[in-house]
């Protein structure tokens, strides 16, 4: 399992890295997201300093639909999903793939958005240690559900339109835990934060579990 | 599961044959058309107004008679859905994939019952018509989760497919709610202030037996649209299947047509 994982995520790795769209497309995104914002919220810099938590897991939010997006896309075209069921590939490894080549977009996407959010909202990190923790764990339970929807809606002509009414309600939790993680650092009141990033934990490991054993039947209909 | 509308079957739940309705869900509409005159007169009028403690409803607590019931009738739609959807996996036959589709609509009309009366007692006793209460929001994201669901279905074609793969989304939904419920509940309860009342008043005597009255009739009233919702849903699966063998006869009529006098001089 964890070998065809390898596979999946070197072959994703490559088209990436041969095609280059999260860097000339998601990273660009993700920043005017973050100009977006201090358009919408008048850049008074108070405002956008005491909601960076927000605005920035918003942003990686919407990145993530678009990383999700491109993840699948690049599956569903000339049959490359029949190909992946017949290449004999364990469905599970193929789901274990396919998440952790979205995480590690949202990685990069991750440390673009943190070095956009501290110069452009003027915002001092602090609580690194809770900031990386909550950042990993948020990103897998992300990335985790991202797989298990993206493969769901991979199939169907109104994936775009449906993908974000499906995915944003199931990960509305990540994103209310992560928002009060990091808020809990940059206020260096990191108790409460640990509990939410716990919460990431578990959220990332049901959702894991959930797709090891789901990816299958669901690889079978897209 | 069997068809729940076999012609020859006399009895209780034969249906017209031009509708969804039985003599048993003509009888149950009745009763329940009845009752909910019944319940009208012991909640808006008999039973008493809170007035129990300090910060008491008054009358505003009539209507959590209906505002519970309803709440609850959609939690059991929703749970319903995630049962047939997981007797679908097991069994993969029809009707349960019909029964959780059933169940999703008829529940989300509940979870739109459940929001707007929520939303109008909040409107009287907090002063407006949104609050971030805990369990407003969590319901909020529950309605659209299987609003979702209910897209889902309309976008899947082929009917094996969209039983598969609704009766997964059905079941993954369903463990969502509780994720939903608690991180909403934790957000709040750190930020909630003391002055917002809550919503559960010492509940006894009248009060009480019209609450009771209320989730008993909530229930009927689901069971009663979960028998036309269901029979619906069967139809359409039935028209559907039809549908696609007519189609493939006419294709078959047509190949036979298309090869039947072979023309000279064609190898085939």
């Amino acid at each position: 399992m964890l070998r065809d994982a390898r596979l999946v995520v070197g072959k994703d790795l490559r088209l990436e890295w041969r095609s280059r769209v999260t860097i000339s497309q998601l990273l660009p995104f993700a920043l005017l997201v973050l100009v977006l914002f201090a358009f919408a919220l008048d850049p008074d810099r108070e405002i956008l300093a005491e909601a960076t938590p927000g605005l920035f897991w918003l942003a990686v939010l919407f990145s993530t639909l678009l990383a999700i997006q491109r993840a699948f896309a690049v599956e569903t075209v000339d049959g490359i999903v029949d190909a992946l069921r017949l290449s004999g590939l364990d469905p599970a490894g193929i789901f274990l793939g396919k998440a952790a080549g979205i995480a590690l977009h949202l990685l990069v996407v991750e440390v673009a958005l943190g070095v956009g959010v501290t110069v452009m909202y003027g915002t001092s990190p602090s609580g690194p240690l809770l900031l990386v923790c909550t950042a990993l764990a948020a990103t897998a339970g992300l990335a985790a559900a991202g797989s298990l929807y993206g493969v769901l809606a991979a199939g169907l002509r109104v994936r775009d339109t449906l993908l974000p009414i499906l995915w944003l309600p199931v990960v509305a939790p990540v994103l209310l835990a992560a928002t009060e993680a990091f808020a809990a650092a940059y206020d260096q009141a990191s108790g409460a934060g640990w509990r939410w990033c716990g919460l990431l934990a578990a959220f990332a490991l049901l959702y894991s579990l959930i797709g090891i054993f789901a990816f299958e039947p669901l690889l079978e209909e897209s | 599961m069997t068809s729940p509308s076999t012609g020859s079957r006399a009895g209780f739940l034969r249906m017209h044959p031009d509708g969804t309705a039985s003599y048993g869900s003509r009888v149950l509409g009745s009763v329940l058309l009845v009752a909910i005159a019944l319940f009208l007169l012991v909640a808006l009028v008999t039973s008493p107004p809170d007035t129990s403690e300090a910060d008491a409803m008054g009358d505003l607590v009539r209507i959590m008679y209906v505002h519970v019931p309803v709440a609850i009738a959609c939690y059991t739609a929703f749970l319903v859905t995630a049962l047939a959807s997981a007797m679908y996996l097991w069994k993969r036959t029809e009707g349960w994939d019909a029964l959780a589709a059933a169940s999703a609509e008829v529940g989300v009309v509940f979870t739109a019952l459940t929001l707007a009366t929520g939303s109008i007692w909040g409107h009287t006793t907090w002063g407006t018509w949104w609050e971030w209460d805990p369990r407003l929001t969590s319901t909020a994201l529950m309605f659209v989760m299987y609003l979702g669901y209910l897209a889902l279905r309309r976008a899947v074609i082929d009917p094996v497919s969209r039983a598969k793969q609704s009766a997964i989304l059905g079941l993954v939904a369903f463990v969502n709610v509780p994720i939903v419920h608690f991180s909403v509940d934790w957000w709040r309860s750190l930020h909630q202030k003391a002055t917002i009342s809550r919503f559960d008043p010492a509940i006894e005597g009248q009060k009480l037996f019209a609450l009771m009255f209320g989730m008993v009739l909530a229930l009927l009233a689901y069971a009663w649209l979960m028998l036309h919702r269901f029979r619906l849903q069967w139809a359409e699966a039935q028209v559907e299947a039809k549908g696609l063998d007519v189609a493939l006869a006419e294709r078959r009529a047509e190949a036979r047509a298309d090869s039947d006098p072979i023309p000279e001089g064609v190898n085939s």
